[in-house]
């Protein structure tokens, strides 16, 4: 698990990053994952409060990342038992964690040098752009890939973040299976500990 | 130890392997638990004494000269590709032992026992580590079931027995508690407490790697226990299949349905 851990961090922060005067990003999935690096760094870098940092962030998060649907993915097969309103109130709770969860991360860091290396396209849906997150004097280098969804080639989405082959998308829907499971598979449950999570 | 006790136990745990063994067309990313309380537990009690003892003194190490860390680390990677190199001749991998066998020449001689990595300037690459845990998984075991060791953390099943295995093909191991081969290098210094001493480095090298990154993950997640059985999981398969789940591999059958809502 050498880096994997390292990974982490670097993960959400390129991910979710990116300058929120800027309002379009390419169609092409590594033009448009680059450009959200570089909004990423402008913020950053920027002097404005961690408040603020956060709050800019969570902008481009949700132009650039496909929230509902990771937030779907999570759930896992819970998705099918649940009511309208419960889906309803996990879909506000689950955008709420979301952002608090990867700017309360991001916002640690400053500087993180990025480069796009290239891009793969899987098939019609999918592209995985690879990057690598340059190694510092802390730690070694560490390899990113971003599951961009291309099914509407005109706005692509970010759905997952590979960080040395290990996907957030995957753990997320671990952790959630695992507090369903721990509470008899009570929804309710899981909604109190992402309100709790979004409240810290 | 001599050479007949060491074949019958690699035939054993090959065994034993096999009777832990499914159909193992792809690597699973999901386990069971064999005693999920006991593990959180145990996890608990790492993670305390991880802030009592083994964080701080990764925080020590990362405050030594960036020249010296590197030199630590490459000479513990250059001892530890020697268990790869058993486990790459074990899972049939020709071309990776050669790879390691060339890259622990080199950087035993033009890199000075391993403080310098001249092999990858060479062109050959650093790959990753190999373990007989994994040697099993390509073999065709199954994960079996997950818990988490005291110290040791988390493990499955399958990479237990791996653990045990990797005592009798690491060369490293065999040559600081045998008492024949220090003979026959002709010198007392091989000794046992040596090879702790390797073991400890390397953990305290990796563990100063991480401790942003884990701190982060600790702070994150809403189950920090499911997110590192996860990200174990993940990470044992990616091995066993020298490859990233990223791309073709990955399970889509969420996502499509989710497309169709």
């Amino acid at each position: 698990m050498k880096r994997i851990f390292s990974s982490f961090l670097v993960v959400f922060f390129i991910c979710f990053s990116t300058n929120s005067l800027v309002a379009a990003y390419s169609s092409d999935p590594e033009k448009f994952i680059s450009e959200i690096i570089n909004e990423a760094k402008l913020i950053l870098n920027s002097q404005d409060t961690k408040e603020m940092k956060a709050e800019k962030l969570s902008i481009i998060a949700l132009k650039t990342v496909d929230v509902k649907g990771i937030g779907y993915y999570t759930l896992g097969k819970k998705r099918k038992e649940i009511t309208p309103d419960q889906k309803q109130r996990y879909e506000a709770t689950f955008e709420k964690y979301f952002l608090k969860s990867f700017t309360s991360r991001l916002t640690d860091y400053s500087d993180p040098k990025i480069s796009v290396l290239s891009a793969e396209r899987v098939n019609e849906k999918y592209t995985i752009v690879k990057s690598m997150l340059l190694k510092t004097d802390k730690r070694p280098e560490v390899k990113i890939d971003w599951r961009v969804y291309t099914k509407n080639p005109e706005k692509p989405l970010i759905r997952d973040l590979i960080i040395e082959g290990l996907s957030l998308a995957r753990t997320q829907k671990e952790e959630f299976a695992s507090i369903l499971s721990s509470n008899n598979n009570d929804i309710n449950a899981l909604l109190q500990t992402l309100e709790e999570f979004s409240n810290r | 130890m001599s050479q007949k006790p060491l074949k019958t136990l690699i035939y054993a745990i090959t065994i034993l392997s096999l009777c832990f063994t499914s159909s193992m067309a792809e690597e699973k990313y999901t386990a069971n638990e064999c005693f999920e309380k006991f593990s959180r537990g145990t996890l608990k009690f790492n993670m305390a004494l991880d802030r009592a003892v083994f964080k701080p003194v990764a925080k020590g190490y990362r405050a030594l000269p960036v020249p010296i860390r590197k030199g630590s680390s490459n000479f513990i990677e250059n001892l530890r590709s020697l268990l790869s190199f058993s486990n790459n001749v074990l899972q049939g991998d020709l071309k990776g032992a050669a790879n390691t066998a060339g890259r622990f020449a080199v950087n035993t001689t033009v890199g000075i026992l391993g403080v310098f990595d001249p092999a990858t300037k060479m062109g050959l690459t650093k790959r990753s580590r190999e373990d007989f845990g994994q040697t099993l998984g390509v073999w065709g075991a199954d994960t079996g079931c997950y818990f988490v060791l005291p110290i040791l953390g988390p493990t499955t099943a399958r990479d237990a027995v791996g653990m045990v295995g990797n005592v009798f093909i690491d060369p490293v191991y065999q040559v600081t508690h045998n008492t024949e081969t220090d003979m026959l290098v002709g010198n007392d210094n091989l000794q046992e407490h040596n090879y702790y001493i390797y073991k400890g480095t390397d953990a305290v090298d990796f563990r100063s790697k991480n401790i942003e990154s884990i701190e982060s993950l600790q702070n994150n997640s809403i189950d920090f226990y499911a997110s590192v059985k996860s990200l174990y999981l993940q990470n044992r398969a990616q091995k066993i299949s020298n490859s990233p789940i990223s791309n073709k591999k990955q399970d889509d059958s969420d996502w499509e349905e989710i497309d169709n809502q």
